[in-house]
């Protein structure tokens, strides 16, 4: 690795999304998703009438139900990770305030 | 497989898309426009927008990792922000190719001046050795996964980057001496 690419990987370091950013995309990922479950289970009212589809109903309701909470377990797995990491993360955040603060005062 | 049960099955598996690579978008999205505010709302829209064609990158990948169309959603509006910016005539284009790292407070200080020399020569290149160089070392990704994201071939793609470290290297080397006179 030359001296550039070394240079390179110690400035583009990778950034974590904030917390509001995550829950408020899980949101409106969840949202998006409950909603077009719903509209594809209006979409065949027929097959209410059909007890024979009525197993398969039930069994594609179960399987909705389980993906469509996916997006709720990444989200309570991700709020998990970070109770843990709370603390730490806090004292990241104002540090990072901090050298943001320090970078605009530096241009000055 | 039932339309309910298929969307579902979908839905799962743009979940495990979203859970392996918001913060590559967060932070290819952070290094094209400088801020969290406007990475946040690029991260979002991105996601967003994925979502929208998922079943159908999904059908066209051929089991091919989706990061790429991943982060070339979030380059192109990238660009559309880049652009919408430039026709704000209340925008600072000064500041439209800044780049700032989120770096910490002692890093800051230890290595300003080397962080800051690179940052600056990195935005004061031309865009598409920019964002390879973004997409390399920011978010990892390999030659094959760069050349897709841009549209280009895995030769091209290598060259790009090639270029780019070195008109990097050459700045650098320029401001070094500028600075040693």
């Amino acid at each position: 690795m030359s001296e550039v690419e070394r240079m390179l990987r110690g400035a583009l370091v990778p950034v974590e999304p904030s917390m509001a950013l995550s829950e408020r995309l899980e949101r409106r990922l969840s949202e998006l998703t409950d909603a077009a479950v719903g509209e594809l289970a209006e979409f065949d009212p027929s097959a209410l009438r059909d007890p024979r589809r009525w197993a398969r109903l039930v069994a594609a309701g179960i399987v909705a139900g389980t993906a469509g909470g996916a997006l709720v377990l990444v989200r309570a797995r991700q709020k998990q990770r970070r109770r843990e990491a709370q603390g730490l993360r806090a004292l990241q955040r104002g540090m990072r305030e901090v050298s943001a603060d320090m970078r605009h005062r530096l241009r000055r | 497989m039932s339309a309910t049960a298929e969307k579902a099955e979908l839905d799962r598996e743009f979940t495990e898309l979203y859970r392996l690579h918001l913060r590559d978008v967060y932070s290819y999205s952070y290094y094209r426009v400088g801020n969290h505010h406007d990475a946040e709302d690029l991260t979002e829209q991105t996601f967003l927008q994925a979502y929208r064609h998922f079943a159908r990158a999904l059908a066209e990948s051929n089991g091919r990792p989706l990061r790429p169309w991943l982060i070339r959603i979030a380059h192109n509006l990238a660009a559309n922000y880049h652009r919408d910016r430039s026709r704000r005539p209340q925008t600072n284009l000064e500041d439209a190719g800044v780049i700032s790292a989120p770096h910490e407070t002692e890093d800051l200080v230890e290595g300003r001046e080397e962080l800051t020399a690179v940052l600056r020569g990195v935005a004061g290149l031309p865009d598409d050795r920019r964002e390879a160089l973004i997409m390399r070392f920011a978010i990892g990704m390999d030659n094959r996964e760069i050349a897709r994201a841009l549209g280009r071939s895995e030769g091209a793609t290598k060259v790009l980057i090639h270029r780019a470290i070195r008109q990097l290297e050459a700045q650098l080397e320029t401001e070094k001496e500028v600075g040693d006179e």
